[in-house]
């Protein structure tokens, strides 16, 4: 099995196997089948495409949310990219991003690799790592904010460590940390499960034979581990991106984007124009980072594609 | 080789506390009284033992009504989810060779690469526009946005199951509605449950969605009217965290009871897919 056949319908052969048998067979397709599929597709244009175009359509005005507009061409996009608050949201998302996937991957593959080891109480150990999976994002996002302005000040304080004694909520050079440790905090578990169902599905007797052959744990790694696992690694990290890009939750439940604006994500600087009145040029935002998000996860699968290892 | 690591076991029991640490001061600051809990110290044991927190929290957050929104909200994405997925997915399963159907699963795999912040704002016009700006649009928006991972999870399954099966049924007589509901449905059992997780823990956690949709703030979920405790009352963290405490409890303890199937779910999305 390999992570990329996801994201490539019918790519693999069985399929193009079964296809070409069952074309020669069966050529007409059952009427019912329609009424299995339109009515979905229906509802997921209504509610999804439409909106989606319709965004697209006013970043090309000068709409406000309401009343009337007029056509504009793409003067909106030209303001956006001279424009430094933008500018700076981008740059502090897709740094965010990029920080948090490695970190969250690196710690989550980490984990998995020993918890897969001969330990005790794996099961346990392995409950306990999952259960950030299943609560509010919002809600941790609370209970941390408390921790990081309240006792761990306390406790720099305590031990006499002068960098952390104010609230790193209140620095704008270290806000951004704690929005990395909660999204990682959170993600880890979802990524720990994919990459524990990897590792179950690695032979043993791979890890045998080399271990015969002399080589290290950590030759190991490197060589058995992370190429049949390389599937994994593309489905944890193009999830984890994109859901790092939208970051939204924890920032509110942290640093509501502050101090000032050092923390404002994209997601969040969208959102403020419903309300901030320039609903049309925050349309325009939201349509570059479409284009932003899908180039980032396309040239991801373009990156690792040929890597994973089928067994 | 095959002896008990232990020098591992303990490294891991200690990073256990990353998450039990968190817990940990969520459920001794509830338990504590406003002043104890005004001293910022978060790791001190409630004393004296104060439950008070949590009748107050519960009027507050009028945790009942609260509740059974963000339930209602959580099985209207569940249903749907489960109904419109496997069907779209099985028609798209068993017509691949046919165009319209191969396209149809690229156009909803679509919205895997669709930030949410890209609709957001039309939506919340559209669902106002058309009266869907509570619960019942929520639940529905909810679903939506789970349909391409759903439909991913369910063909890339529904390829593991042997079409013997069903061209045997339909010589028996079978028509292909009874196919779906006799045959294919029951075999999905394994990723009905998957696809169900996913959809559940989405929406039941999800904070965005309902702030920005939802015009009623008496019909907000249970994630949402956390954001009380921010503002008006900032200093009584006792009640606040009595409050975290119980929109956090229903799904861990739910997750402890099923954790076997919600870690043999989510691994099995991630293998079949």
């Amino acid at each position: 099995m390999s992570g990329t056949t996801m994201y490539q319908p019918g790519g693999t052969t069985t399929a193009r196997g079964t296809t070409t048998s069952r074309r020669t067979t069966q050529r007409r397709v059952e009427p019912l089948y329609y009424v299995f599929l339109v009515p979905t597709l229906l509802v997921f244009t209504a509610f999804v495409i439409v909106p989606a175009l319709i965004g697209i359509f006013y970043s090309l005005t000068d709409y406000v949310g309401f009343g009337d507009w007029s056509f504009l061409g793409l003067s909106n996009y030209a303001a956006l990219f001279s424009d430094p608050r933008i500018l700076e949201s981008y740059g502090f998302t897709l740094g965010f991003a990029l920080v948090t996937v490695v970190v969250a991957q690196v710690v989550a593959l980490a984990l998995a690799v020993a918890l897969t080891r001969r330990i005790r109480f794996a099961t346990t150990l392995r409950t306990v790592f999952v259960i950030p999976m299943v609560v509010s994002g919002i809600v941790v996002a609370y209970v941390f904010n408390f921790l990081f302005s309240n006792s761990l000040p306390a406790i720099a304080t305590a031990v006499g460590f002068g960098p952390l004694e104010e609230s790193i909520l209140g620095n704008p050079d270290l806000a951004w940390l704690s929005i990395v440790i909660v999204s990682a905090w959170q993600t880890i578990p979802g990524a720990l499960l994919v990459y524990t169902a990897g590792l179950t599905s690695i032979p043993s007797d791979l890890y045998e034979a080399s271990a015969l052959d002399g080589a290290t744990p950590w030759r190991q790694f490197r060589s058995i581990t992370v190429p049949l696992i390389a599937g994994f690694i593309l489905i944890n990290t193009i999830l984890g991106v994109k859901g790092y890009l939208g970051v939204y939750d924890v920032i509110v439940g942290l640093t509501g984007g502050g101090p000032g604006t050092a923390t404002s994500s994209v997601a969040m600087t969208i959102f403020g124009g419903f309300t901030g009145g320039d609903y049309a040029y925050q349309m325009a935002n939201a349509t570059v980072f479409l284009v932003v998000t899908a180039l980032i996860s396309v040239a991801q699968i373009v990156a690792t594609r040929g890597r994973a290892v089928q067994l | 080789m095959h002896r008990t690591s232990w020098p591992l076991t303990v490294l891991l029991g200690l990073a256990t506390l990353t998450v039990l640490v968190p817990l940990y001061v969520t459920l001794s600051m509830a338990f504590k009284t406003s002043g104890q809990s005004a001293d910022g110290n978060a790791f001190s044991l409630p004393a004296p033992f104060n439950p008070a927190s949590f009748a107050e929290a519960w009027t507050l957050t009028r945790f009942p009504v609260s509740f059974g929104i963000s339930l209602a909200v959580a099985a209207i994405a569940v249903v749907l989810t489960l109904f419109l997925s496997s069907l779209a997915a099985y028609a798209i399963a068993r017509n691949w060779s046919h165009r319209f159907f191969r396209w149809s699963m690229i156009y909803l795999l679509a919205a895997l690469f669709l930030p949410f912040p890209v609709v957001a704002l039309p939506q919340i016009q559209l669902t106002a526009l058309t009266g869907l700006d509570n619960p019942f649009g929520v639940g529905i928006l909810h679903a939506m946005f789970q349909l391409s991972f759903s439909v991913l999870l369910y063909t890339a399954y529904l390829r593991s199951i042997p079409i013997e099966l069903e061209e045997s049924a339909r010589i028996d007589g079978a028509s292909t509605w009874q196919i779906f509901w006799r045959i294919i449905l029951p075999l999905l059992g394994p990723m009905n449950a998957t696809v169900g997780i996913f959809a559940f823990l989405a929406s039941w956690n999800d904070f965005m969605m309902p702030s920005l949709i939802m015009s009623d703030p008496t019909l907000q979920t249970l994630p949402v009217v956390q954001n009380i405790f921010q503002s008006q009352f900032g200093t009584n963290y006792n009640v606040a965290f009595a409050s975290y405490l119980m929109a956090m409890a229903p799904s861990i303890i739910a997750y402890l009871f099923a954790q076997r199937w919600v870690i043999s779910g989510v691994t099995q999305g991630a293998v079949k897919s």
